[in-house]
């Protein structure tokens, strides 16, 4: 009957150690998450930065690059593109800016989190530098013009003929009265105003 | 270990102690079924009144009974309780009583962790529903609790929600690792893996999906705290996180979960209907083998609860594919079950009448499925009516009555006596009609446009809701009868012979009616 | 039963169609005015005939058997238990049948990503709980937010004919011409759906989605938001008028025309009577839905304005708040969403209605000057 324990007791051992496992691999899809989208370009987003090494300009074909803002819902901000819409060659590097300006009485700090449409055009645009890399801080009444300088890969499949690079703005402002980054608290503290 | 000491430490000759103490420090697998059991019932009521008062408001259009945010609570309680708290502690409980008894072991392998994996649920539950009394009241995100609705948006209760998930998780593992192994350990010589009962089958095969996907939503809410308390971004854009992440890593788990509702029901499903067809089940081994498939289908077709969120084309179609291919197990399973009864022997008791409905019911379920499966159709169904339709059909008449049906199986065996046969039939038509009522009208109104968790809605869909209203009332209080035909069943009724049917298969119709406290302390002789 | 069923037929009397004028009995998914929503639909004709037959067929053998071979009728069991030739059949055939079926679905899946060369592009932001719609490179913009009045959904009115399915500003679209729309969100996850159109994308915080239509028929087409995102989920419509490319010409113009009013307007002293009368009706669709209509906000999710501190105090603040927002709060930033004349009518009517009775006002020339200083 010994045996009987001992066999139990490798049972459990090992179904501890599967589910303790599992429990990592729910931590590990994060990871395998950004490299699943890095390869196939899933979650549109842009993970080729830095300097520019692919196939130089071509003047062969050139595109449109929409530029779109959007704030996120509590971000008080002024942010626009400089240029709703640019013409693009394949291979050109291109400059361009978005404008931001703080009208609120406090410093706020914003991040800019991109996204690009079709989530297939992801992996053939290459940021040489661009604003979402940092976050943005900006003084009460400031207001920043915000460098983006990218390339599109002359590889680009044929089918695209628009590419949609999208920013949403945030406000990660530290909230020094609050020491938890919940919202909702805050919301909930207001109450008692 | 000492406290993990498995049945032999056990006096196993001794009755069980009285009072509450009985229940409270039980290690005895019968006792402990009848716990999850009883539980599983007190939930199956809770998370029923939720969906009356859910009902209720939808009965007509306009704001009638209660408010939106307050709506938004019972729809995610409805949900939670019902499948943490109803479908699988029941499961679990039947599980308890007749596994051990079906493969001729004494009881579980791992008794104590057994009272343990029972005893965490009603703290968890407590702490689950004491979130509603709490400030900015309970989780109001959907029982998928997406974030960001369900991180940066959600009331302060999140919190306690997130431990009470964690509390139901660590009580599935605990009770899925006892279960492997007691039908790998336990079984009495001769009773080899493919002699095994097809519930002692369905249920390894469940456990086993437990124990790879009930860590994942524990890691998926521990992120969400992380997130919530701790300043981390797994699912908050602005952090350089995903909310998208967050819906693969939760469907990455909850579709297997969806499987682990249904593969013990077509355990009981095939127990019952060899029984009263008086013939054995057709197709042993490939019943078996198209659980297992269905259980490896079911880690690589989680996308498509995401059709919507924005994938890439060959996203889009691998995950089409993927889970239409999941029809033909499922379809091999109900051929099966037609080919049992066909040239059968039939007779039609209560458990043989819901293990029916079950069949036609769940199919009716199965084919919505394959519906939703298809990707551009999905975009017109995709978090409508017609989804709720289809998962309370697989659910409800699929998980609910075969663990019914099971019950009414195995009432004999428990108590002694036989339930009272046309109280069973009363409860039974009440629950079909109540149940079609409620959910059939649900394909209309979904099809026609109504999205799902919305507490008023525009009036084209007025009839068909009052409808379906009225059949969940139907429903909800027919349960009071199966709760009478169950007490009445324990106080006293005809007395049960050892096989209690007409030739059942197994060793639970070779041990006395009721299942003395004690069996099979010496292995029965496997022919 | 008999009682039971007694019952049933006496509640469906009571719940007879008479009561809604409106309601109807539609069982079916619409067909829709579009290509793609046509071929979705002949999808789900197809695959609902192939469960249909199969049903007939499984059913049909079972129920054949549950009349045949039961025990009362002196059926004798038969003991047969497998038969591998069927067994590889019915595998077999039901995995072509799903070949077949996955055709046809595929081809639609293409055609609806195809995106590319659209005649007009339009984001779509969802917010709680409404919907932005900017026209890009057409300097159009506006937010689309639910037009059913309170009182119909609290049942103190009659039900009007679109009842939660009307917005006061609708999306209007050219009819044949190729739109697309940029599907993102600025709260929490949303999603844009207009079933004639079958076109259903998640707008999700931080990430753009794509999809497209072309509309053949002029006309109003109604849907809904599909993905919980709060407590007013069930609130917010989405409404798509398409016209003909005459009539979304003149509405351009018309909008043009309207922002050079609204321009004007904010030019101009408008008085108290003027401003609460404005203020009530922006004050009921841009800030009724959480502060509520008698402005005591919902205890613990959503604070109440009637003697609020912020609106009985400095009317800077209040000013500030109304327009900036309260980071880290579900208060959004107005000063983008509504124009001066209606944001100087909502502040003056929050500080006067509800016994508040400040006796201050705001006037659109304070806000147009602020909003300038600002840079919007």
């Amino acid at each position: 009957m010994n045996t009987l324990e001992q066999k139990n007791r490798t049972t459990l051992i090992k179904l501890i150690g599967g589910s303790v496992l599992m429990f990592g691999f729910g931590f590990a899809l994060v990871p395998l998450y950004d490299v699943f989208c890095e390869v196939t370009g899933l979650n549109g987003k842009v993970t080729n930065t830095g300097p520019y090494q692919g196939k130089a300009a071509t003047n062969e074909r050139t595109i449109s690059v929409q530029l779109l803002a959007t704030n996120n819902a509590s971000m008080p901000w002024a942010f626009q593109p400089e240029q709703p819409v640019i013409k693009v060659a394949l291979g050109e590097s291109r400059h361009t800016a978005y404008v931001a300006f703080n009208p609120t009485q406090e410093h706020m700090i914003g991040q800019a989190v991109p996204s690009v449409s079709p989530s297939e055009a992801a992996q053939y645009l290459h940021k040489v530098n661009c604003f979402c890399f940092e976050r943005q801080p900006l003084d009460s009444l400031e207001s920043r013009k915000m460098p983006l300088l990218f390339v599109v890969d002359p590889e680009l499949p044929d089918h695209i003929r628009t590419i949609t690079l999208s920013y949403t703005l945030f406000d990660i402002t530290p909230r020094a009265t609050n020491a938890s980054h919940r919202y909702t608290t805050d919301t909930i503290g207001r109450n008692t105003l | 270990m000492a406290t993990l000491s498995s049945t032999d430490s056990i006096a196993p000759h001794h009755g069980p102690a009285r009072g509450l103490s009985r229940w409270l420090f039980t290690t005895n697998h019968k006792d402990i079924g009848t716990l999850y059991l009883w539980f599983s019932f007190l939930m199956l009521l809770t998370g029923g009144c939720m969906a009356l008062m859910i009902r209720a408001e939808l009965f007509q259009p306009g704001l009638q009974l209660i408010e939106p945010n307050f709506f938004n609570q019972m729809t995610t309680m409805h949900g939670l309780i019902m499948v943490f708290g109803a479908v699988m502690p029941a499961f679990v409980g039947l599980a308890n009583w007749m596994l051990p008894i079906m493969i001729g072991a004494p009881d579980m392998a791992l008794p104590r962790m057994n009272n343990w994996s029972f005893w965490i649920l009603p703290f968890a539950f407590s702490m689950l529903l004491s979130t509603l009394f709490m400030e900015g009241g309970g989780p109001n995100f959907g029982w998928t609790f997406y974030a960001p609705l369900s991180t940066t948006y959600a009331p302060p209760s999140v919190t306690f929600f997130i431990f009470a998930i964690h509390m139901m998780g660590i009580s599935s593992i605990m009770g899925a690792i006892n279960i492997i192994a007691t039908i790998l350990n336990l079984r009495a010589p001769g009773m080899t893996m493919m002699k095994l009962p097809l519930f002692v089958w369905t249920w390894l095969i469940t456990a086993f999906l437990l124990i790879a996907v009930m860590p994942v939503l524990a890691g998926v809410v521990t992120m969400m705290l992380m997130d919530i308390h701790f300043g981390t971004s797994f699912f908050n854009a602005a952090g350089g996180g995903d909310p998208v992440l967050f819906q693969h890593i939760f469907w990455f788990f909850g579709h297997p979960e969806v499987y682990i509702m249904i593969l013990p029901a077509f355990g009981i499903i095939s127990e019952i209907l060899p029984t009263f067809a008086r013939k054995p089940l057709f197709g042993y081994a490939s019943m078996v083998y198209a659980t297992a498939s269905i259980a490896l289908l079911s880690f690589i077709v989680w996308v498509h609860h995401m059709f919507t969120v924005g994938l890439p084309l060959a996203g889009e179609l691998f995950f089409m594919y993927a889970t239409m291919l999941i029809a033909v197990p499922t379809g091999v399973k109900v051929f099966n079950w037609v080919a049992t009864m066909f040239h059968g022997s039939m007779t039609f008791e209560t458990p043989m009448l819901f293990a029916i409905a079950f069949v036609v019911l769940f199919t009716i379920g199965g084919f919505s499925g394959l519906m939703l499966a298809i990707a551009p159709a999905d975009f017109q169904y995709h978090d409508t009516y017609f989804v709720v339709a289809h998962f309370h059909y697989v659910l409800v008449p699929g998980a609910v009555f075969a663990i019914i049906a099971g019950v009414y199986y195995w009432l004999p065996k428990w108590t002694g006596h036989y339930y009272d046969e046309k109280l069973g039939k009363l409860h039974f038509w009440c629950s079909f009609i109540g149940v079609n009522l409620t959910f059939f009208p649900m394909h209309f109104i979904g099809l026609a446009g109504m999205p799902r968790r919305i507490p008023d809605y525009a009036l084209q869909f007025a009839d068909f809701n009052m409808i379906a209203s009225i059949g969940a009332f139907i429903f909800g209080f027919s349960q009071l009868i199966f709760l009478t035909v169950v007490i009445k069943t324990i106080r006293g009724g005809l007395q049960a012979p050892p096989a209690v049917w007409d030739e059942p298969k197994g060793l639970e119709w070779t041990i006395p009616s009721p299942a003395p406290y004690h069996t099979f302390s010496t292995p029965p002789e496997i022919k | 039963m008999k009682i039971k069923i007694t019952v049933i037929g006496a509640l469906l009397l009571l719940a007879s169609p008479s009561q809604h004028t409106f309601a109807d009995w539609q069982l079916n998914m619409p067909r829709g005015v579009t290509d793609i929503s046509r071929s979705v639909f002949d999808l789900h004709m197809i695959i609902f005939w192939i469960c249909v037959a199969i049903g007939v067929l499984v059913f049909g053998v079972m129920f054949w058997s549950i009349f045949h071979h039961r025990k009362s009728r002196g059926a004798k069991a038969k003991h047969f238990h497998e038969n591998t030739f069927v067994e590889v059949i019915w595998t077999l055939i039901p995995f072509a049948i799903l070949i077949a079926m996955a055709v046809p679905a595929t081809a639609t899946l293409i055609k609806m990503y195809d995106t590319s060369d659209a005649d007009v592009d339009i984001q779509i932001t969802g917010y709680q709980w409404k919907w932005r719609y900017q026209y890009l490179g057409e300097n159009i913009d506006f937010f689309s937010n639910l037009s059913t009045p309170r009182e119909q959904i609290d049942n103190s009115e009659a039900k009007g004919e679109n009842y939660l399915l009307e917005v006061d500003n609708p999306l209007v679209i050219p009819a044949g011409k190729k739109v697309r729309f940029l599907i993102t969100s600025a709260d929490v996850i949303h999603s844009w759906w207009v079933p004639a159109f079958a076109v259903k994308k998640d707008a999700i915080p931080g990430f753009i989605n794509e999809s497209w239509t072309r509309v053949d028929e002029p006309g109003i087409y109604r849907g809904q938001c599909t993905e919980l995102c709060g407590k007013d989920h069930g609130f917010m419509p989405v409404v798509v008028d398409v016209r003909s490319a005459e009539d979304y010409n003149t509405w351009l113009a018309q909008v043009r025309a309207e922002q050079a009013a609204e321009a004007a307007a904010a030019q101009q002293e408008l008085g108290m009577e003027a401003l609460m009368q404005r203020g009530e009706v922006v004050y009921n669709q841009a800030c009724a839905a959480c502060h509520q209509a008698n402005g005591e906000g919902l205890p613990n999710v959503f604070p109440g304005l009637k003697n609020s501190p912020i609106v009985m105090g400095d009317i800077a603040a209040h000013i500030d708040i109304v327009l900036n927002g309260k980071p880290g709060t579900a208060m959004q930033a107005f000063g983008d969403q509504l124009s001066a004349v209606d944001l100087a009518a909502v502040i003056t009517y929050e500080r006067n209605a509800w016994s508040n009775n400040r006796g201050d006002k705001v006037e659109p020339t304070e806000i147009e000057k602020l909003k300038a200083a600002n840079g919007q």
